[in-house]
């Protein structure tokens, strides 16, 4: 039954049309603030309408030519899929239901791309589900990674007043000009943001060189030396990625408490290389394992000391895992928040992420907070988009700790 | 004539290259040793202590010195005063002892029979004290003309005390009322069904999510590595960023969510998200499953493009279906890389602090074991308390990765 052409037609239709109904209303409303909303059942019946006539009617051009304007007219006098309220304006409506109609139109002529009247071979159907939900993960899975960072960036530009007048309304007013970043001036100037931003940096750059001053002769001598215990120590670094941090945080609270370490600079930078040295060592000993051993043998035979080996062939040949490993060191120093939030008081010692914990109160108002959530994300976002390729190898060879 | 052979033992080729080994390794095993090693034996110690947070300042002696009366004019007799008290109301001091410099010019009158004078050097012997003793010792002196001339006033040479007291951490007193403390009431199995629910579900949700996502980007077209980067955003923004960020989107007032879910119809009046049971705890899961699906679908899709390709042309020459290739090939080649992100993502849900401490605090029925750590040790002050916590969450660990490593080793080289 399911297999006949018109009902997988209409079914996925029906379907495919309560998705981009949903899609767009969400779209529409946080974009222009204005009421959108999707209408569950008559999405269902015109989108079972849609998908009946393109697999009636074939994926002709005119045909969804016709498809798109008849969604989009019916959008716009009110009976369509997706409801406006009265409040919204003309241009808005509009472009919701041209939006809407073209891309339920091109979109189910790609799913329902072999689906002809008549009997399916199973082949066909599940091909044709299966485009339907490759379509529905893609705009899945980029609305819940894009909202929470959209919803980040917007409220950071806007004012508690507005916030609480219409929380949907995250339409930028431009001719605020300067005014917009108004957060983030009063976070550099007056909560002493650039301070942060300067130790965080200081602080991860400094994590990422000790991590790797340990971590490059122990992966060494994993991989390459052999010794008593050898398999036993390779084991047990995976080990001590298991211990909590929150279990180890308390003794180091009250050592630090008592040698007065707590609230000062260096007690971070001894911490939290220690927290970061056994991924390092565990990631690169599996890259040293790979080199070929022959050029070393060969550097050995020259007359070369294991150090200067080391120095000279492993550490060249090894750049891009080094970059790896030093951009994902980089990133757990810089998010690191658990060990700064217990260990920091002083605020001319924060941390971004110690920074931002101190903005979490009833007095601050709430723009400022994510303001400076942007200010802490957006440069790990950029390290991030800019060595991707070095990062998501980092974080598959890490094999990763969360 | 002599037996040849092949060598037996270790020969010094392979002893230098075992201590060349060992010095390479030396540095990490050292720092390892004292943040993680040392700090695990501690929790153990401090479990068994009755410890509060007001406890980890050791008993001192506080003292503050001051001059009484007028030191203006050659045969003014003013007052060198000491006030001394010990800053506990519970632990004694042993020993107390003080000593100071008289400055030049004065001339001490009359000596406390506590006190010597030797020269300029005065020092005390105030003897045992107990809990919240409090000391004042006054020195008569005579102002003279060097006195004057200097400006040596006598606070400013620091009196230097001392005295031994024993702090709870290290002297010999136990207690097992840390355990039995925790272990009593109904608190401790929501913490522990909290706890199970967040790792179980945390866990499993993330792996099918990311699973779903790798086998969308398991294809290659314009933009996947565009997409690529950005389902790996909330694994690599920082916690605190995404955890306020989620906190406002679904706050019960001004959030976006809510403002949304009423105008759609969906609900009337707004939703307190992070704030109801058994809500919250489904919202904190859901939090997990978004910031942790990007680990997953990384691995799974690395896995997946070192499938060999040819295997899928052969089923689809033998007429098999999309979804039986996917049952039959597909998942059979990933259980094992499957397996492997299941047991280390359980152990790391299990570990969780950051997420649901900055969330909901372990409020509204959120409290896992690991907040429940934080809850005891600094909410409560009970540093004992969190410490007993603290070795439960060891003591399952230590199952779990007894249990799991004999599977690990045998999978995917880990």
């Amino acid at each position: 039954m399911m297999r006949n052409g018109y009902v997988t037609g209409a079914v996925l239709g029906a379907l495919w049309m309560v998705v981009l109904s949903v899609t767009v209303a969400i779209a529409m409303s946080f974009a222009t603030g204005d009421p959108f909303r999707p209408s569950i059942l008559l999405s269902l019946l015109w989108g079972a309408a849609g998908g009946g006539a393109m697999v009636a009617l074939g994926r002709e051009r005119m045909v969804l030519i016709g498809v798109g304007v008849a969604v989009a007219v019916l959008v716009l006098i009110g009976i369509g899929p997706m409801l406006s309220g009265s409040e919204a304006g003309l241009f808005a409506r509009a472009f919701g239901a041209i939006a809407l109609g073209a891309a339920f139109a091109v979109s189910l002529a790609v799913i329902l791309d072999e689906v002809v009247p008549g009997e399916l071979n199973r082949h066909e159907f599940e091909a044709a589900v299966i485009r339907f939900l490759t379509g529905f993960g893609y705009i899945f899975f980029t609305a819940i990674v894009l909202i929470p960072f959209y919803v980040m960036v917007m409220t950071s530009l806007k004012n508690q007043s507005e916030l609480i007048q219409n929380p949907l309304d995250f339409s930028i007013d431009f001719s605020k000009g300067a005014e917009l970043f108004r957060s983030y001036d009063e976070l550099f100037t007056q909560f002493n943001f650039g301070t942060y931003l300067f130790n965080s940096f200081f602080i991860s750059v400094l994590t990422v060189f000790i991590t790797l001053a340990f971590a490059i002769p122990g992966a060494y001598a994993v991989a390459r030396l052999r010794f008593s215990g050898q398999a036993a120590f390779s084991r047990s670094i995976l080990l001590i990625y298991m211990v909590p941090m929150i279990v180890l945080a308390l003794p180091i609270y009250i050592a630090f408490s008592m040698t007065g370490l707590r609230n000062s600079f260096w007690g971070i930078v001894m911490i939290y290389p220690v927290t970061t040295i056994p991924v390092a060592l565990y990631m690169l000993q599996g890259y040293f394992r790979g080199l070929p051993a022959e050029v070393e043998e060969a550097g050995l035979m020259d007359g070369l000391t294991r150090l200067a080996v080391i120095w000279k062939i492993t550490l060249p040949l090894s750049l891009p895992a080094l970059a790896s490993v030093s951009l994902y060191v980089f990133m757990i120093a810089w998010n690191e928040f658990l060990l700064a939030f217990m260990l920091l008081d002083d605020p001319s010692k924060f941390t971004l992420t110690r920074g931002i914990a101190s903005l979490n109160s009833s007095e601050i108002p709430r723009q400022h907070l994510m303001a400076g959530s942007v200010i802490a994300t957006v440069p790990i976002m950029a390290i991030f988009l800019g060595l991707e390729r070095f990062m998501t190898k980092g974080l598959t060879a890490g094999s990763v700790k969360g | 004539m002599a037996e040849l052979g092949p060598p037996v033992g270790t020969g010094p080729l392979a002893k230098r290259e075992a201590r060349l080994a060992w010095g390479l390794l030396f540095p990490t095993i050292t720092a390892v040793a004292l943040v993680v090693v040392l700090p695990l034996l501690a929790i153990f110690w401090i479990s068994f202590k009755p410890v509060e947070l007001g406890d980890l300042r050791a008993p001192e002696v506080v003292q503050r010195e001051d001059i009484r009366g007028d030191d203006e004019a050659v045969g003014d007799t003013p007052n060198i005063r000491y006030r001394l008290r010990n800053s506990s109301q519970e632990q004694p001091i042993t020993g107390v002892t003080f000593t100071d410099t008289i400055p030049e010019g004065l001339t001490v009158l009359e000596l406390d029979d506590r006190c010597d004078l030797n020269g300029s050097a005065l020092s005390c012997d105030l003897g045992d004290w107990e809990p919240g003793t409090r000391e004042t010792i006054m020195i008569p002196v005579e102002v003279g003309q060097a006195y004057l001339d200097n400006g040596v006033r006598p606070q400013d040479s620091v009196a230097i005390t001392t005295g031994t007291a024993s702090s709870v951490l290290t002297n010999n007193q136990f207690t097992l009322e840390n355990f039995s403390r925790i272990f009593s009431g109904d608190e401790f199995f929501e913490v522990l069904w909290v706890t199970m629910f967040y790792t179980v579900f945390g866990t499993i949700g993330a792996l099918l999510v990311g699973l779903f996502a790798a086998l969308l980007l398991n294809k290659s077209f314009r933009g996947q590595g565009i997409l690529r980067g950005l389902y790996l955003f909330p694994y690599v923004a920082p916690v605190i960023a995404v955890a306020f960020a989620w906190l406002i989107l679904f706050d019960p007032f001004s959030g976006s969510a809510n403002a949304l879910l009423v105008q759609m119809g969906v609900t009337s009046e707004a939703i307190n998200f992070f704030g109801e049971r058994p809500l919250a705890l489904i919202m904190v899961t859901v939090f997990e499953i978004w910031r942790y699906f990007p680990l997953s679908f990384l691995f799974i899709l690395a896995r997946m493009q070192s499938i060999d390709s040819d295997m899928y042309e052969a089923a689809d020459m033998d007429g098999a279906s999309p979804f039986q290739q996917f049952w039959y090939l597909s998942v059979p080649q990933l259980l094992g890389i499957l397996s492997v992100l299941f047991l280390l993502r359980f152990i790391w849900t299990f570990n969780k602090f950051d997420d649901i401490f900055l969330l909901t605090g372990g409020n509204a029925g959120t409290r896992t074991l690991t907040v429940n750590v934080y809850e005891q040790a600094f909410a409560v002050s009970n540093i004992g308390a969190g410490a007993a916590v603290a070795v439960v969450i060891f003591g399952c660990l230590l199952t779990f990765s007894l249990f799991f490593l004999k599977y690990i080793s045998r999978e995917e080289g880990l």
